[in-house]
């Protein structure tokens, strides 16, 4: 594309802004820039690209849970609702939003009912592996003191089942992130909008670039940072041994 | 929540496991006296373990009864009943996600049980089970197996039932430190004094821990249930006889003391000296050893009591 605009005898220099020198040689992270756009550009998107993870991160998981004890309980479902969430997995993103498009239109709906949908795959196989992973005899000694089926689960079953619930969420909240990023190809929403707002300009803006895609990068990083934290702090039993 | 010991009934207890034609425990009827240790002992396949579990009903009755107390468990709210009695298995089965005091406090919480109530209650079974105190925040992984196991009787202690079930508690644990529980075990229950069923495929386990033994064969059908002291000197059958082994004349010259025995007057000088609570295996085995015929037995105090000999020995 850009050949084609040399070729058409456009600026060779595009307009980048209020021509620092930085700007006008397409420099990799030039500052000026940063900080002139952090209010109008990069800010919304990054608190834009925040509410898409959390929203599609709370629902999936919610929904993830309701399906993880429908299959933990009765184990006749688990294949079925495994494969559900795996076919939900191998569809690729941009093809799942031609899908939507026609039923939920050019949306945020539509972009956060493609992160759901990736969400439960790794979401429900974590909690079911980890309510299948208590031991037998842990199992048998909370019901030969008398623990109802209820206390057993609420009690025993779901916090020993924490850890890997947890790394579930953690590997969820990171893909999210990074698939939200492509959400941008439907609507200007998130972080991607200005990434795909870079690499649209004929010469691929480097600084929008570098700027837009580095805080997804320090989004996920962060992210994932926070939820190691969390599950240091909430399971401290997990890391001895 | 019953404290006092109870007596405990199987009343023609039956299993027949759904599918199986030959029954797991088949019409057992025993009474184990309330504070006395009964020992379901047997080969594989004697349905010792399913004895137990139809006791608080990890294991459905096909048919017959089991009273504790003279109530029977059939009469009573399972999760009461299973919250009355005392549970402890070979895998202990400890919550890794809780402390040693969380553990111990499993059945406190179920009965709401102030935590102020459930920490005196852990610190004074950790002593009772041998365990320091600062034990009480530890988790069960930074435990060895004996711990464990201890921890695990302090949690079937906790809630002060009058009936404890104990399914090969020290199976997995290594000779030296199964002794030493065993031992530990027998101090606590002269202290506690509860009713216990206790199951082991070990022989010598059950002499040692059973006021009572009661000996299953293949099939669950009871062969013998008796004293140690009555099963190793009147074996009912052949199937008993061979089970508790061709030494059961040794293994009863280990349950009685010389202090039981009536000794004659010091005659001779130079006999070896035993003190009174010395078994009359390790006093023959003494004999045995310094090829000597008869020795001296002494009190607590050093002042000989009497002289054995050997027949007295094995009379």
């Amino acid at each position: 594309m850009t050949g084609w605009r040399l070729a058409d005898g456009g600026p060779v220099i595009p307009n980048f802004g209020h021509g620092s020198e930085c700007l006008r040689d397409n420099g990799w992270l030039c500052t000026s820039w940063v900080r002139q756009h952090w209010g109008d550009i990069l800010q919304p998107a990054l608190v834009q690209h925040i509410e898409l993870t959390l929203i599609a991160v709370g629902i999936g998981f919610a929904i993830a849970f309701l399906l993880a004890l429908v299959g933990f309980r009765w184990r006749v479902f688990d294949p079925p609702l495994g494969a559900f969430t795996d076919i939900l997995y191998t569809i690729p993103s941009i093809a799942l939003y031609q899908l939507l498009v026609p039923v939920t239109g050019l949306t945020v709906t539509t972009i956060e009912i493609a992160l759901v949908s990736y969400t439960l795959f790794v979401l429900y196989r974590n909690i079911v592996a980890g309510l299948r992973a208590v031991p037998p005899e842990v199992l048998e000694s909370a019901r030969g003191m008398g623990l109802t089926r209820r206390q057993t689960f609420l009690r025993v079953e779901l916090p020993l089942a924490a850890p890997a619930i947890l790394a579930g969420l953690r590997v969820a909240t990171v893909a999210t992130i990074s698939i939200a990023t492509v959400a941008a190809f439907l609507i200007y929403y998130g972080l991607g909008g200005p990434i795909f707002d870079a690499l649209g300009q004929p010469d691929i803006f480097r600084t929008e670039l570098l700027a837009s895609g580095g805080l997804a990068i320090l989004l996920a990083l962060s992210a994932d940072a926070l939820l190691a934290l969390l599950q240091r702090a909430l399971t401290p039993w997990s890391r001895l041994r | 929540m019953r404290t006092e010991a109870a007596e405990l009934v199987f009343d023609e207890a039956t299993k027949v496991y759904p599918g199986r034609e030959s029954a797991a425990v088949d019409h057992l009827s025993l009474t184990v006296p309330a504070g006395e240790i009964c020992v379901l002992v047997g080969p594989s396949g004697g349905g010792k373990t399913t004895a137990l579990k139809l006791v608080n009903r990890l294991i459905p009755l096909t048919s017959g009864d089991i009273r504790i107390d003279g109530t029977s468990i059939l009469e009573q709210d399972v999760v009461e009943l299973r919250r009355s009695i005392g549970y402890v298995i070979q895998q202990v089965g400890l919550f890794p996600h809780m402390t040693v005091e969380g553990n111990i406090g499993t059945v406190p919480r179920l009965y709401r049980r102030p935590r102020s109530w459930i920490k005196a209650r852990s610190a004074e079974l950790l002593e009772l089970v041998g365990l320091d105190p600062s034990y009480a925040k530890r988790f069960p992984a930074q435990l060895s197996g004996g711990e464990r196991q201890r921890v695990g009787l302090a949690r079937a202690l906790a809630a002060n039932p009058p009936l404890m079930l104990m399914d090969e508690p020290f199976g997995a644990i290594d000779p030296i430190v199964r002794a030493r529980l065993q031992d530990e075990f027998l101090r606590l229950q002269k202290e506690i004094r509860k009713t216990v069923v206790f199951v082991t495929h070990d022989v010598d386990e059950a002499i040692k821990v059973g006021d009572r033994i009661a000996i299953l064969r293949e099939g669950g059908r009871l062969a013998q249930y008796d004293t140690p002291q009555q099963i190793l000197e009147h074996p009912a059958d052949e199937f008993v006889a061979e089970f508790v082994g061709r030494d059961r004349a040794l293994k009863a010259l280990a349950l009685r003391t010389l202090g039981e025995l009536e000794l004659s007057p010091a005659t001779e000088d130079g006999l070896p000296r035993l003190p009174a609570d010395t078994s009359l295996r390790d006093a023959l085995a003494l004999l045995v050893a310094e090829r000597r015929n008869a020795l001296l037995v002494i009190g607590a105090d050093g002042a000989p009591l009497g002289v054995a000999t050997r027949e007295d020995l094995l009379a």
